[in-house]
């Protein structure tokens, strides 16, 4: 079981107010994404669950029960670091045993599930090296076999694959996401990156300055963003968002079209391209609207168009987003 | 324009580093040569060199003359008891310094160093009379206790440089995997503080093995330490500049040899944390 409920939760340093009061609700086995700019306060809701931080005020359930002032030891979370943070005087079978010996578990016990561990995790040939003589993934790999090892009621990632180069941070994505189906145990990974929170999440937490501005599933916020924050961040490339006439005639104080949702060769826009991206697949162009600004729009990757070519381009009419005044979501 | 580093400048700078070396060392180097000369060829002028009159007398005369193996006992005692107390107070100052800083840790580190920027002679006689009256005047315990403390800010400094030095994270993962206080300490902090703990406990042997004002000023016979020893011989037969070299060299020899075997550890303790 790992089911964790945030009630009121705040935490101040001094007079920084850095969580101002979150509600949430993680159900047992989902994977869930902590995602928001950085400073946002992901980081440290992450580690006021794990404990790490005491929190100012609210009260955090694990399974059901008060946890708020558990210390870490005893909530029954793993947890994974930024910096993986082995230790390193220790081998990887040590390392990985660790939390076993801690909780008191026989030699032979503690050796069944190390090995079992490195199996699932490929590590078994290098269970006699210290960390300092592994590579970034496969350190990462060891302080995520820590974590299996204990099962716990929960796993917490800290940014866990932002020291890795893009090709293995793509392949441990994909491991971790896998790991979670076999052993469908609750995960809340923590990312400023919102392509690791739309691959990865089954519902993505959208922070930002401490506050959760939308709790939804990948698809969710990508097709209904609350508000202009969210908008602006769910997508890649990110959202046009246009204020001013054009807005007016929606009736909206912004609006926002995705890069994807833009027809190029005919419609009601034109502009001049800035800069033509060909990544074979697709083609993203930068085009200096005028009055509109300057937009992200995703033409197919045949197209030919280059720098400084003019072209005539419009939104997809059921695409468009209103945002109110307030930045809300209109529809 | 990047600084090609010639063979010329090569030479030149390790003929400098040798003239400063040796400049360092001369005096040491003078009185291991002056302990082998008659008294007569120690004291002539212009100094003797090469035919000075060589002889082992002076060593076999400080020997006859004094009780060395006590000094030496008490010298060993006084620098190790001072350092290992030293340490047992020092590493949970320094652990709570460096892992749980308050608003004032940095005033208190400062302050704390600020304490060896006074004379020692500032409190001679307060500690004199202390000493007097707790009957702690010419004791092992008293002098470890006096050494102890004079060396404290240094060991506490050292110690703090090197914990500050392991990530935080690593004892937050030792914590998250169920570690308690006790355990943290013992599997995680401990081993990964071993090479700092060593190098500080090596110089402050050194340091203390060296003291000569509190050492002297404290004692008299019994818990009298090699620096005593040293200037038994200085004061009351006058110029016999052979015998006192003699003596000096037989108090710094052990030192110069655990020196010279640690001296990896050493400068590693004295650099660590000047280039990261």
């Amino acid at each position: 079981m790992g089911q964790i409920t945030l009630k009121q939760v705040r935490k101040s340093f001094g007079d920084v107010h850095v969580i101002p009061g979150v509600d949430l609700d993680i159900l047992d086995g989902e994977f869930v994404v902590f995602v928001g700019p950085s400073g946002c306060g992901k980081s440290t809701l992450l580690r006021l669950i794990a404990g790490l931080e005491d929190t100012t005020s609210g009260i955090i359930a694990i399974d059901g029960k008060d946890a708020t002032s558990l210390p870490p030891a005893k909530r029954g979370l793993a947890m994974v670091f930024q910096s993986y943070a082995l230790y390193p005087h220790m081998t990887v079978r040590k390392n990985i045993s660790f939390p076993l010996k801690m909780a008191g578990m026989s030699e032979a016990e503690q050796a069944a599930k190390v090995e079992r561990a490195a199996k699932v995790l490929n590590l078994s040939s290098y269970l006699d090296r210290k960390p300092g003589q592994l590579s970034g993934g496969q350190r990462q790999r060891v302080a995520i076999g820590r974590a299996i090892v204990r099962e716990p009621a929960a796993f917490l990632f800290d940014e866990p694959l932002s020291n890795l180069d893009a090709a293995l941070r793509v392949g441990m994505r994909q491991e971790i996401t896998e790991l979670h189906q076999q052993l469908k145990t609750t995960m809340v990974y923590v990312t400023h990156d919102q392509v690791e929170a739309m691959t990865m999440a089954d519902k993505i937490v959208v922070l930002n300055a401490g506050r959760v501005e939308q709790v939804g599933s990948p698809l969710e916020l990508y097709n209904r963003p609350v508000n202009t924050f969210v908008a602006g961040f769910i997508g890649s490339p990110k959202m046009n968002l246009m204020e001013g006439a054009e807005a007016a005639k929606h009736g909206a104080k912004t609006i926002g079209v995705r890069p994807e949702h833009v027809e190029v060769g005919s419609g009601p826009w034109s502009g001049t391209v800035m800069l033509a991206e060909h990544l074979g697949s697709d083609t993203f162009l930068k085009v200096n609207a005028g009055d509109l600004g300057i937009l992200t729009v995703r033409a197919p990757g045949e197209v030919h168009v280059g720098y400084g070519d003019h072209i005539q381009f419009g939104p997809q009419a059921s695409k468009i987003h209103r945002f109110g005044p307030d930045g809300k979501n209109m529809s | 324009m990047a600084r090609a580093v010639t063979t010329q400048r090569k030479i030149v700078y390790t003929a400098a580093a040798w003239a400063v070396g040796l400049l360092i060392f001369f005096p040491v180097f003078w009185t291991i040569l002056t302990s082998f000369k008659t008294e007569a060829s120690a004291v002539a002028s212009p100094p003797e060199f090469l035919g000075a009159d060589w002889t082992l007398e002076n060593y076999a005369d400080v020997w006859a003359r004094s009780d060395y193996p006590r000094f030496f006992w008490n010298s060993v005692v006084i620098s190790i008891g001072s350092t290992l107390l030293g340490l047992a107070i020092a590493i949970p100052a320094a652990w709570s310094m460096a892992f749980v800083p308050g608003k004032r840790t940095k005033d208190l580190l400062m302050w704390m160093l600020s304490t060896k920027m006074m004379p020692a002679v500032g409190v001679l006689i307060p500690m004199y009379l202390l000493f007097q009256w707790t009957g702690l005047f010419d004791t092992h315990i008293g002098l470890i206790l006096a050494l102890m403390l004079m060396n404290l800010p240094i060991i506490v400094w050292m110690l703090y440089t090197y914990f500050k030095e392991i990530p935080g994270e690593i004892l937050e993962a030792a914590r998250m995997d169920g570690a308690s206080l006790r355990n943290e300490i013992i599997y995680v902090l401990t081993p990964m503080a071993i090479p700092g703990i060593a190098s500080t406990m090596l110089l402050n042997i050194i340091l203390a093995w060296n003291e000569a004002f509190w050492t002297i000023t404290l004692t008299t016979i019994n818990a009298a330490p090699l620096s005593a020893f040293i200037a038994s011989f200085s004061a009351p037969q006058g110029l016999f500049y052979a015998k006192l070299s003699a003596a000096s060299t037989m108090a710094i020899m052990p030192i110069l040899i655990v020196g010279w075997f640690s001296q990896k550890q050493l400068v590693r303790g004295l650099t660590f944390g000047a280039v990261k």
